[in-house]
């Protein structure tokens, strides 16, 4: 069976990664470190937008997380920095 | 009761209070702020801003911050609106206006509300001056804000 997480980007990590969305397969990803050096594996635009001493934050399934939170097939992730509302 | 709204087009705060008015009759007192956009940021004159959200995240986000101000102040109605896409100097951004009992609650609620909006409901501010386009940066400022909220509120007498 496919275990596909989506992954969402906003903001200036969303320009810097050049698009707004992908679907990932989880295999072998067990948390969102895991998910995190994979995207940073793809290219050099992903290691530097979510390199580990950026200001970035992640969400699981649309509330705050942190990097060991545990991911399963069909979650939404999603990297930005921090907000800027109001 | 509240109300959550994600939009471009903008608001009417006369017309909320109105709406808020017609559902309760027990409404001491509503505390409202209406967020500007400004003609300058850092020396800069702005042409626009153009602000980014989250879909989902949001309106779960914003939810979550008031049912936490309902849980420390008798809050009859709130309504909170936000406005999204591209605006320019003196348009209005973002409202929050809360209807209680008394004055002391609506205005500590519309604070605590905003200040919790500032830093964790996912919205980000584009600003694009004669020297090209840049995003806002987070204010530390607004984290200790926030932090206020930490310790119970006074109780009010």
């Amino acid at each position: 069976m496919n275990s596909i997480v989506t992954v969402l980007f906003f903001a200036s990590i969303r320009e810097a990664i050049g698009h707004d969305r992908e679907l990932i397969s989880s295999e072998g990803l067990h948390t969102l470190e895991d998910l995190r050096r994979h995207l940073c594996a793809k290219n050099i635009k992903y290691a530097e937008a979510l390199e580990t001493n950026k200001r970035w934050r992640v969400a699981l399934n649309q509330e705050v997380a942190d990097l060991a939170s545990v991911l399963s097939a069909g979650d939404e992730v999603a990297f930005f920095p921090p907000v800027t509302g109001g | 009761m509240f109300t959550i709204r994600i939009q471009t087009q903008d608001f009417d705060l006369s017309q909320e209070c109105a709406t808020m008015r017609t559902r309760h009759r027990n409404i001491g007192a509503i505390a409202s702020f209406v967020g500007i956009v400004r003609d300058h940021h850092a020396g800069d004159a702005l042409s626009s801003m153009t602000l980014e959200h989250y879909p989902g995240m949001t309106e779960k986000s914003l939810g979550n911050i008031i049912k936490k101000a309902i849980a420390l102040w008798p809050i009859i109605d709130a309504t909170v609106i936000h406005r999204i896409g591209q605006l320019q100097p003196t348009a209005q951004i973002v409202l929050v206006a809360v209807a209680a009992p008394h004055r002391g609650e609506a205005f500590q609620a519309c604070e605590y509300i905003m200040d919790y909006l500032k830093t964790d409901a996912p919205f980000w501010k584009k600003e694009t001056t004669m020297g090209g386009s840049r995003w806002v940066d987070a204010r530390s400022s607004d984290n200790l804000a926030k932090q206020r909220w930490t310790t119970p509120p006074a109780p009010l007498t």
